[in-house]
């Protein structure tokens, strides 16, 4: 049913931020998507100190979870299989899908229902159970579009936010059976939901992401906004949620504090309009929910992170996207440059742990660190030094890094280039010679005509960068000798 | 003048972007503090803070770096950087690039607590204040994003403003947002560089400003030379440019 899907590598990251730039309906509507969503984010959020306290609760939260990491997974796996959850590990995104196609084999299931989850778009769902003949629908209405044009998610929260109401209209009158050419919103959402409406009944199995687990009591925590969640995960007679490993919490009240700050930072809600408590199956005497439920927990890279507790701060994620919606790179290029699952300054400093350092070789650098990130981020996750480490992880094998890892990162050291490191050794020794430097400082302007008029990317769109007339310290003799100061 | 018996004798750290490509920021930085009564020493040793290599993913040549200057501040005098970033290298980097070794970081750790941003220092610790009489002048205010996170100095900055008479701020649109220089980002994505310095300056000129000051000579660089390729006589000068000028027409009382 769907189109021709859009693949996307990080490796094309230029290339797809260079098409991107020069898109300027893409930059406008995400530049008004993003001021929008940050001015929604700062009004929930107008005391300073308050958000300083709840997003330190949040971290404290998160970074207890992590240091309780494999106990914590084990106490969930009794406690939701004692509620009758049949809990699958998987270690990569083939793992996640046999396990998927199994359980849909044994229904005979031809057609599943899904709501919105970033962990099924890190797995390829949808493609993979396409290719055996299983119907994976999206039912989280941006998704929806997204699915039926053959395209991609821009943003985690707000999957297609890159399409106009005018880009909807036609795919919708496309690919809708009777769906009338009409660009008003709310019409095409009436057009929507009936479509998606007629599948949730015809569903064998409802699919769904996980927004905390919470390890004491068995119990899995799902926000929505659009009521669909509800349904993939109660009408179907089988419901299948898939999440990462890194979304458990202690306790129930650990929720509280990151719920408190998930929809605010995310859309600027102060709740989210389902928030669905999951339990476990249907039980006897009970009247809905499904017959069966499955937890598949997936690693796919997460590991790594969780091993270098350099890295670790990187799992503390909620998947809110405050950090995207601030990122003015990511605001410029939109979510498809990135070429990773998860886009902007939390899908820089996780892809490499998922994908390796290799192919996403560009993301790490692709930010100014201007630290808008870390300063929005409702886990306190420091995103601009995790983009420093990684730099330097692509860059330095093992023996070579200032502080080793435990074992190499995925791709540690690919990034390496020999004009690079000695351009840095020269750097290094000039700038750590207060004599070679002072030689340097006098040489230079001296011989400023000699400035290449093209320096590498600088001179794009700047003036060659010349070295002054008179350096400083120069400008300082003539001043002590002219009896200045 | 507010009187300032605490320090009346400062190190300057200049950095190396003021050292070689814009000198006369630092011959500004030193007027200014002069004639608020301080007694300026310039560590002639002094190279940089490192920052370049520690940002790009060679921490090991940046704390190098970094270890040749952290013996040029021998007297406990407070130390000035007029450059944002920089002073946030010194101050909160600096401690951590030294984690293992006991007596540098011990070293790191005085030098980062005696740090202080050029307009933080005047603003708050000199009582910069100025009487009126100079020419009225608009200008724009461009926080570099380290300055701004690490240094507060955008408070500082609007502070240092207020005390000019006749010096007027408009603000610009997204005026927190980075001007895409970034250390080695702009030479390595220089296309989304080129098109956040392109929006900042499109920002700055719909104000209608006489002209942008900054306290951040990375940022500074990146959009003058910008201005310059477009060949547009606007130009951001550092802020001790702009309190020196006003020092020299309207007399510092």
């Amino acid at each position: 049913m769907s189109a021709e899907a859009v693949t996307v590598r990080p490796e094309d990251f230029k290339l797809r931020s260079h098409e991107a730039l020069h898109d300027a309906h893409l930059r406008s509507s995400f530049r008004g998507a993003m001021d929008f969503l940050i001015e929604r984010r700062a009004l929930q959020f107008p005391d300073l100190q308050a958000f300083e306290r709840l997003r330190k609760m949040g971290e404290q939260v998160r970074q207890h979870a992590l240091n309780h990491l494999p106990d914590l997974l084990e106490t969930l796996e009794a406690n939701l299989t004692a509620r009758g959850v049949q809990v699958h590990w998987a270690e990569t995104p083939e793992d996640a899908n046999r396990i998927f196609l199994d359980i849909a084999q044994r229904h005979e299931a031809s057609l599943m229902v899904k709501g919105k989850s970033m962990v099924s778009e890190e797995i390829e769902l949808n493609h993979t159970m396409a290719a055996q003949d299983i119907e994976c629908l999206e039912t989280d209405m941006g998704e929806y579009i997204l699915q039926l044009d053959g395209d991609r998610p821009s943003h985690i929260i707000m999957p297609a936010i890159h399409k106009t109401k005018q880009d909807v209209a036609e795919i919708f009158h496309e690919h809708i059976n009777g769906a009338p050419l009409t660009d008003d919103v709310n019409e095409l959402i009436g057009i929507g939901r009936q479509a998606l409406r007629e599948k949730f009944g015809a569903a064998k199995i409802g699919v769904s992401g996980v927004n905390f687990m919470v390890a004491e009591t068995g119990t899995l925590v799902l926000v929505e906004n659009e009521g669909n969640g509800r349904l993939c995960t109660t009408v179907p007679d089988v419901h299948i949620a898939i999440t990462g490993i890194e979304k458990v919490v202690e306790k129930l009240e650990h929720v509280l504090p990151l719920y408190a700050l998930l929809p605010k930072s995310a859309t600027g809600q102060a709740v989210t309009t389902y928030l669905n408590i999951i339990s476990g199956p249907r039980r006897d005497g009970e009247k809905d929910g499904p017959q069966e439920m499955h937890l598949v927990l997936l690693d796919n890279g997460r590991t790594q992170a969780y091993r270098e507790t350099r890295y670790r701060a990187t799992l503390q994620c909620i998947r809110c996207g405050a950090c995207m919606n601030h990122c003015p790179v990511y605001t410029r290029v939109g979510g498809l440059s990135y070429g990773t699952t998860y886009p902007g300054p939390i899908g820089s400093i996780i892809s490499p742990h998922l994908v390796g350092l290799e192919s996403t070789r560009d993301l790490p650098t692709a930010s100014s660190l201007c630290g808008a990130c870390g300063e929005v981020c409702p886990v306190k996750i420091p995103i601009p030094d995790m983009l420093m480490k990684l730099r330097e992880a692509g860059r330095h094998s093992v023996t070579e890094s200032m502080t080793p890892p435990s074992q190499a990162l995925v791709g540690q050291g690919t990034v390496r280039r020999l004009g690079e490191v000695l351009a840095w050794k020269g750097w290094r020794l000039l700038y750590s010679n207060a004599a070679l430097y002072r030689l340097f400082a006098w040489l230079a302007p001296r011989l400023r005509w000699l400035t290449p008029p093209v320096q590498a990317g600088w001179t794009q769109s700047r003036a060659p960068l010349k070295p002054a007339p008179q350096s400083l310290r120069a400008m300082l003799a003539q001043r002590r000798r002219d009896g200045g100061g | 003048m507010k009187p300032n018996p605490a320090a009346t004798q400062v190190y300057l750290f200049a950095t190396c972007v003021i050292d070689l490509f814009s000198p006369q920021s630092g011959l500004d930085v030193v007027d200014v503090l002069e004639r608020l009564g301080v007694t300026v020493h310039f560590p002639e040793s002094q190279t940089c803070c490192g920052q370049p290599g520690y940002t790009t993913g060679f921490p090991e040549e940046a704390r190098r770096v970094a270890a040749a200057q952290l013996d040029l501040f021998p007297e406990p005098w407070p130390i000035i950087v007029p450059s944002g970033s920089c002073g946030g290298m010194l101050k909160h980097h600096w401690p951590k690039l030294f984690a293992d070794d006991a007596a540098r970081r011990a070293q790191a750790e005085n030098i980062a607590a005696r740090t202080y941003e050029f307009t933080d220092y005047v603003v708050n610790h000199l009582g910069l204040e100025l009487p009126s009489g100079a020419a009225p002048i608009k200008v724009a205010l461009h926080t570099s994003c380290s300055a701004r996170r690490e240094m507060n100095a955008l408070p500082n900055g609007r502070a240092a403003l207020a005390k000019l008479p006749g010096v007027e701020l408009l603000v610009h649109d997204h005026e927190s947002e980075c001007c895409g220089f970034g250390g080695t980002f702009s030479v390595k994505h220089p296309e989304i560089s080129a098109a956040m310095a392109a929006d900042k300056l499109d920002a700055i000129k719909a104000t209608g400003c006489d002209g942008f000051v900054s306290a951040d000579c990375g940022c500074l660089l990146n959009l003058n030379l910008t201005l310059e390729k477009r060949q547009d006589a606007l130009r951001g000068r550092h802020i001790a440019t702009l309190i020196r000028e006003r020092m020299a027409q309207g007399g510092t009382a």
